[in-house]
C-alpha cells in the first residue's frame, strides 16, 4: 500500500511560527505568528511588528501564509520581534503577490475622480502603442504570407 | 443563573452575621464563575445554603472581588469538575479545556454541555476548576494538542461572504 503523506499536499499548515494574515476582526489586514496552537479551532497569535496583541484567533480569521519563523511554542513577544526582524519578514511579504495586490487595491480606493480619469488616459495611450506595434508585426506577417503562397502558386 | 457571554471569575467572602450566641462567625471563601457581581453574590448563597445552615437572610457578605489570570496570554490545560441535573438524573462529570484563563473554560464548558447534553446551566453545578500539570491530562483530544509539533491542514475552507452575490460565474477556492 502507497503511504501518503497528507502534509505534503499542503504547504501551508497550521503549526508554530506559520505567518498568518488576519482577514477579519479589529486586527483586519495585519500580519502576525502563530505562538500556540490551542485547539482545533484557535489559536494563539502575536505581531509585535504589526501591532497586533498577543491574543486568540479562530482559523477562520485568518489566512495561512507561506512562511514560517524558526521559533519555539509559547515565544515571548520581545524574542518573536527579534525573530521577526532577523527573518526580514516585511520585505518577504512585500515580495509577494498577494501583498502587492492588496497594495494596489488600496492605491486604487484612496484614489480621487480626476485620478481615475489620469489612469483612463494613460490606459488609452498605452493602448495606442500597442496596437500600433501589434499593427505593423501584423502587417509584416500578412506580406511574409502573401509572398510565400504566391511563390507556391508559381512552383 | 444565566451565562451571557463570558463569564467572570469572582472570589466572594461571607459569614453567619455575628449574634450574642456567636460573636466570630467562621468565614466562607467561593471561586465563583458568573456575568456579575450580582449574580456572583446569589450564587455563593445559592452554594453556600446546600452546604452550610446559612442563609442570605442572616449571612453577610464581606467581600466580592474579580480575580485576574495571572498569565492570560499562555495556553493551558484546566480540568472542570462538574455535578449536572439530566432529564433521567444526577451526574458528576470531569471535563477538560484548553483555554487562556480559567473564566473562559467555564464559560466553553457550559456551552459544551448545552450542546452535547442538552443541559442548561441552571442544572450545572461547577465543583471545581484546576489547572492540569501536562503529565496528568486525561482527555486524548486535548493531549493530541500538546505535542511539541502539532500541525495540521486547513482543509475545505468556505468563504461565507455576507453582501455579495450566492452565485457567481468562477469557482471558489477552498483549498490555500
Amino acid at each position: 500500500m502507497v503511504k501518503l503523506d497528507t502534509y505534503k499536499l499542503y504547504d501551508r499548515v497550521v503549526e508554530v511560527g506559520r505567518v498568518v494574515f488576519i482577514a477579519y476582526g479589529p486586527d483586519r489586514g495585519k500580519l502576525a505568528v502563530i505562538v500556540d496552537i490551542i485547539d482545533q479551532n484557535r489559536a494563539l497569535i502575536d505581531g509585535p511588528a504589526s501591532g497586533v496583541v498577543r491574543k486568540e484567533i479562530g482559523y477562520k480569521a485568518i489566512n495561512l501564509t507561506r512562511f514560517k519563523l524558526p521559533i519555539q511554542k509559547g515565544i515571548c513577544t520581545k524574542a518573536l520581534k527579534k525573530v521577526w526582524a532577523r527573518e526580514k519578514m516585511e520585505e518577504k511579504w512585500a515580495g509577494t503577490a498577494w501583498a502587492k495586490k492588496l497594495d494596489s487595491r488600496q492605491k486604487r480606493e484612496a484614489m480621487s475622480d480626476f485620478d481615475r480619469f489620469k489612469v483612463l488616459k494613460a490606459k488609452q495611450a498605452r493602448t495606442r502603442l500597442i496596437n500600433e506595434e501589434f499593427n505593423k508585426l501584423k502587417a509584416s506577417a500578412d506580406s511574409s504570407k502573401t509572398s510565400k503562397k504566391s511563390k507556391k502558386a508559381k512552383k | 443563573m444565566r451565562v451571557r457571554g463570558e463569564l467572570k471569575q469572582y472570589m466572594v467572602y461571607g459569614r453567619h452575621t455575628p449574634s450574642a450566641t456567636e460573636s466570630n462567625p467562621p468565614i466562607f471563601k467561593m471561586n465563583i464563575f458568573a456575568n456579575d457581581k450580582c449574580s456572583a453574590k446569589s450564587r455563593f448563597w445559592y452554594h453556600l445554603r446546600s452546604l452550610k445552615k446559612i442563609k442570605k437572610a442572616h449571612g453577610e457578605i464581606l467581600m466580592c472581588k474579580l480575580v485576574g489570570e495571572k498569565k492570560p496570554t499562555v495556553v493551558k490545560t484546566y480540568g472542570v469538575w462538574l455535578r449536572y441535573v439530566s432529564r433521567s438524573g444526577i451526574h458528576n462529570m470531569y471535563r477538560e479545556y484548553r483555554e487562556l484563563t480559567a473564566a473562559k473554560a467555564v464559560t466553553s464548558c457550559y456551552r459544551d454541555m448545552g450542546a452535547r447534553h442538552r443541559a442548561r446551566p441552571s442544572s450545572i453545578q461547577i465543583i471545581r476548576v484546576k489547572q492540569v500539570e501536562d503529565d496528568k491530562v486525561r482527555r486524548p483530544n486535548i493531549k493530541q494538542f500538546m505535542k511539541p509539533n502539532v500541525r495540521f491542514p486547513l482543509p475545505h475552507r468556505v468563504n461565507h461572504k455576507l453582501y455579495v452575490p450566492r452565485f457567481s460565474t468562477k469557482r471558489p477556492q477552498t483549498k490555500f
